[in-house]
């Protein structure tokens, strides 16, 4: 398994290819905007009906690095479904999986803006959540240091041998880390976004993500 | 003979005209059900088209809408309001003729519904709309006739598709309906009369007298054309003593990129200042409305332009027209400066440009192909699915239906003629609950059947969101260029893919002038004034056709001349070198050139296939040499070449050719791949699985969309057998892939393939090099990239490199 070993507030920390971040120290695995239910949602808003295989799709992902990581807890950074009406509306199947996804490990659900409050799944819900030196809390506070957030989906653009590669991507500079979008149906945010150039400092990267986790300043 | 009413005796002859016999004959026929009139334009085509209804409303006792008039072009519909207003004016007949296209208010839209003219000229867009109101019936309820202009532009389109669908639905609620078709020279005219007709009903063609045959040369320069390039900024001098010569010339180009390349080179030759604009789909309408007014007015001696200006537009007194670049196809050829001479009975005046040595041999090709009338096409296979699939919701907008009968009605357009029962069923059902083998939409279905039987919409405002997002035509993702600063002046469009590689400090050309790229700013690309001289092109993509099988066989034949006295010196000495340092392509062999250049090895393989099968031979090569492990990096696609570059050279040709090879390949690789990306997006938004309008569309567009990639492999990986996957090979087959030019290609090689390697580029393969449209392949070697780009940037920031390490593995 490739990985990208970078270091937030003096923790070791490896970022997939998959868009996971892996802290082995914690042995805990952190993915952030699964956004399971998404069609539905969408179908039910009076939009189109899309392909209904996200959720798996994304649990498939979850499961495999999971499995590679053998980590014993599991951060799922808000956002996690698309809103709570598709978290109710997930099928028994999908539900089922996210069980024995969550069984002999420590599972904790962070609020995020599509699905404030519990759920009725299993594991611990909480607003935000300090471990070690860290913080993991769903948007980023400018104020704030030592934090792992998500919400924003950062994506960022590499210009090789006159060719533009996009790739989702999780940015970094001394205070904070921002995860990109694990969820299969999730667009992105460029790098060069104000929202995102605004939080990150000068000296911030982005690891790209894909077969080969890539490092580059990050593009603003 | 019917006579005709003597109001328009009386107005023919004070004109000092007789009728034509064709218009006679549309008058004697006017009570056939369908009828092709096949005229060249300044026929009075229009009029004879037009003659049945002029005469039926002349008493003043019909009411409401009797005549439709559907023509590809709003600017058409226009020209022809205009036109046709002259004899109602003179002859003071009692007709209200309007236009209904998507510039009209909504107020006069709104008017148009309650109380219809007797003559409303439309495009399909907006017939296609107008049925899917539920007061359609009403609306439609006294129409007689239907008249379909530039049908033959029509018929090769899936715009076409959607009208003859919208004709079926008028004409069961007039079965009486009389349908009229106009058409250019065609190869064909049986195929068009086909599509035209209500299914199984016949259709008489009428030939009008085609007129003197055309007068077109290659133009001789002085200067002989580059031995590469597609501009043709060689002959700018020779062409503005052309536009000095004539009236009002045309000036076409195949692409938009090239007609601004072209138009502002011709700007920085013209010490005359010759008055010339510039006219293509890119520009902002504003713009092009501009030089639209200023060409009917008689004010421009010239304008550069591309297919938009191809219709039937009376563009005033043109008088030559200029192809500048290989026509590609002689029958757009010939119908281009058919159309565009407005004068019966004077022969058209052309002209073409060869852009380099290669054109120079095609365009000769296409003259001797038009001296010897032979036209080309390929037939349209059956109707497309996507078209059906959005026809359906247009339908279910407009009320409740009954499946059975709408499977009729679809089946009399000729097109759908040989649709399956269980095919309409699939589509139905797609609109319906989006057709997934997971049936995860009971819910919230799309539509939904009553106790009666009949479907309708399960909630109706949805009703709206299906008029929001009607029609086929598939905008390529374009932002808006505008100069910076509040209320910047809009210029045009650009491709998203070539704004994403600008960075601030780029010049590209656009709407004749050379801008500074500055900044992205809500989906709009800011630029400001750039005095350069020389800019990076915008490579907007306009159509780009692929060359005929007949004209790319003449190519070859051609060749095998042991001198080409027909061809101008510079291109036979080219032709030459080309034998003298590798060798010339033959009939029944295929030539692959191998050599080095800018670091990294070529391959080009000159297959003759047309650009759409070449693109596709691309990307199976490149898939098997991937697997191969020649590291591929990216191919480009032309009409008669296939270029590959990489990292490895290709050593033995055989196997990665073989026809059975190709074609697995073609079953594997057709699964994943950018073409068939491009193909689904297509069509998933024609059928209207992904949505271009919503009425919530939140305008920041933050994480809100997601690439349409991501739905087409979730689909091939979870419901491979979906009815959106089959439209889309369907499609890709028969549009971007066209594999059938690759099998013929096949077949006439035989496995007998010539691999010569050189040091460098040979004169054949220089014009590649300069192509647009790479096509990166993304696989091994793009990582490798990466890996060296990334290192490349964190030691310029001045950072230390990722070290290269063991692959990480967790201890299980």
């Amino acid at each position: 398994m490739n990985m990208c070993d970078i270091t937030l507030a003096g923790a070791a920390l490896k970022a997939l290819g998959s868009g996971a971040l892996y802290w082995p120290a914690q042995d805990l695995l952190c993915v952030s905007d699964l956004h399971l239910g998404k069609s539905e949602r969408i179908a039910r808003r009076g939009g189109t009906q899309l392909p209904p295989y996200e959720t798996r799709d994304t649990l498939a992902r979850l499961a495999s690095d999971l499995d590679a990581t053998g980590a014993r807890k599991v951060i799922c950074l808000g956002d996690s479904f698309d809103d709570l009406s598709a978290a109710m509306a997930l099928p028994d199947a999908e539900r089922l999986w996210i069980t024995r996804l969550q069984a002999g490990r420590h599972w904790v659900w962070i609020e995020g803006n599509h699905d404030p409050g519990p759920i009725e799944y299993g594991g611990t819900h909480l607003a935000e959540l300090a471990e070690g030196p860290l913080t993991f809390r769903h948007i980023a506070s400018p104020a704030e240091t030592a934090e792992v957030s998500g919400h924003y989906h950062p994506k960022a653009t590499l210009h090789a041998r006159g060719r533009a590669i996009t790739r989702p991507a999780f940015l970094i500079d001394e205070d904070r880390l921002i995860m990109p979008a694990y969820g299969t149906y999730t667009g992105g945010l460029r790098s060069h976004d104000p929202a995102l150039t605004g939080l990150m400092k000068p000296g911030a990267h982005a690891v790209l993500t894909g077969a080969r986790p890539m490092r580059i300043p990050m593009p603003r | 003979m019917a006579q005709i009413p003597q109001q328009f005796q009386d107005w023919f002859a004070a004109k000092g005209w007789s009728i034509h016999p064709h218009q006679q004959e549309m008058l004697d026929r006017a009570t056939d059900p369908a009828l092709l009139l096949i005229a060249p334009t300044g026929g009075g085509k229009t009029l004879a088209g037009f003659l049945p209804s002029l005469a039926e409303l002349a008493d003043g006792t019909h009411k409401g809408l009797h005549t439709l008039y559907i023509s590809p072009l709003k600017a058409l519909a226009a020209d022809i309001k205009r036109n046709l207003r002259t004899p109602v004016e003179d002859m003071g007949l009692p007709i209200r003729i309007e236009d209904r296209t998507g510039d009209t208010s909504q107020t006069q839209k709104k008017r148009q519904r309650a109380d219809p003219p007797h003559i409303l000229l439309t495009t399909p867009e907006s017939l296609a709309l107008l049925t899917s109101y539920e007061d359609a019936p009403r609306m439609f309820a006294g129409l007689r006739r239907v008249i379909v202009d530039e049908i033959h532009a029509l018929a090769e389109s899936k715009r076409g598709d959607q009208m003859f669908l919208a004709l079926s639905r008028l004409q069961a609620t007039c079965p009486d309906l009389k349908r009229v078709g106009l058409s250019a020279t065609v190869e064909d005219p049986d195929a068009i009369a086909y599509l035209l007709a209500k299914h199984p009903d016949p259709c008489q063609i009428i030939h009008a007298d085609p007129g003197p045959a055309p007068d077109i040369q290659m133009l001789v320069t002085e200067e002989a054309p580059p031995w590469s390039g597609s501009g043709g900024k060689y002959a700018i001098p020779a062409v503005l003593e052309q536009v000095k010569q004539h009236k009002t010339t045309l000036i076409f180009h195949n692409t938009r990129a090239q007609a601004e390349l072209y138009f502002h080179n011709i700007w920085l030759a013209n010490d005359d200042q010759l008055p010339i604009g510039i006219h293509h789909g890119s520009l902002d309408r504003q713009q092009r409305e501009k030089v639209e007014a200023a060409m009917v007015a008689g004010h421009l001696k010239a304008i550069v332009c591309t297919g938009t200006l191809d219709l039937g537009i009376d563009w005033g007194d043109v008088d030559l027209i200029i192809q500048v670049g290989a026509p590609k196809n002689v029958k757009r050829l010939v119908q281009r400066i058919g159309r565009a001479n407005h004068r019966y009975n004077a022969p058209s005046k052309a002209l073409l440009v060869p852009a380099n040595r290669f054109e120079v041999v095609e365009c000769v090709a296409a003259l001797e192909a038009v001296k010897a009338g032979a036209l080309d096409g390929d037939p349209r296979g059956p109707g497309p699915r996507d078209v059906l699939c959005q026809h359906i919701l247009i339908v279910a907008a407009a009320g409740p239906f009954n499946a059975n009968a709408l499977f009729d009605q679809v089946t009399t357009v000729g097109a759908y003629s040989t649709l399956s029962r269980a095919d309409f069923d699939a589509c139905l059902d797609f609109c319906a609950t989006g057709g997934y083998a997971l049936r995860a939409y009971d819910q919230w279905k799309r539509l939904q059947q009553r106790p009666d039987g009949l479907w309708q919409l399960r909630d109706p405002r949805s009703a709206q969101r299906i008029r929001m997002n009607i029609g086929t035509i598939q905008d390529t993702d374009t932002l808006k260029v505008r100069f910076k600063g509040r209320g910047g002046k809009p210029l045009g469009e650009i491709e998203e893919g070539f704004a994403a590689t600008l960075t601030p400090g780029d010049t590209f050309l656009i709407g004749g002038q050379i801008v500074r790229y500055d900044s992205l700013r809500e989906m709009t690309v800011q630029v400001t004034r750039d005095a350069a001289k020389k800019p990076k092109i915008a490579t907007f993509l306009g159509t780009k056709f692929a060359t005929s099988t007949q004209l790319s066989h003449r190519i070859i034949e051609m060749f095998q001349q042991k001198d080409w006295p027909d061809l101008p010196p510079h291109t036979a000495e080219w032709l030459k070198l080309q034998r003298k340092v590798s060798r010339l392509p033959e009939p029944g062999r295929l030539l692959i050139e191998s050599f080095p250049h800018d670091g990294r090895v070529h391959t080009a393989v000159y297959g003759f296939a047309g650009r759409n099968a070449m693109q596709t031979l691309g990307l199976l090569l490149t898939k098997r040499m991937e697997e191969t492990g020649l590291n591929p990096l990216g191919f480009l696609a032309t009409d008669y070449a296939t270029l590959i570059w990489g990292l490895d050279p290709i050593r033995d040709p055989g196997p990665l050719f073989d026809i059975n090879g190709l074609r697995d390949g073609l079953e594997r690789w057709l699964s994943g791949n950018a073409v068939m990306k491009r193909t689904f997006r297509a069509s998933a938004t024609i059928a209207g699985l992904i949505e271009r309008n919503s009425p919530s569309a939140r305008k920041s567009g933050r994480q809100a969309t997601f690439s349409s990639d991501i739905l087409y492999d979730t689909l091939a990986k979870y419901d491979p057998d979906h009815l959106m996957l089959s439209i889309t090979q369907q499609e890709a087959m028969r549009g971007l892939v066209d594999f059938g030019r690759i099998e013929e290609m096949a077949a006439r090689v035989e496995g007998r393939i010539d691999l010569i390697e050189l040091d460098r580029v040979t004169p054949l393969a220089a014009p590649l090099m300069l192509e647009v449209g790479r096509v990166p392949v993304k696989g091994l070697a793009e990582e490798k990239l990466l890996a060296a780009e990334a290192e490349r940037l964190m030691s310029t920031a001045g950072l230390p490199p990722e070290p290269q390490k063991r692959d990480w593995r967790v201890p299980f």
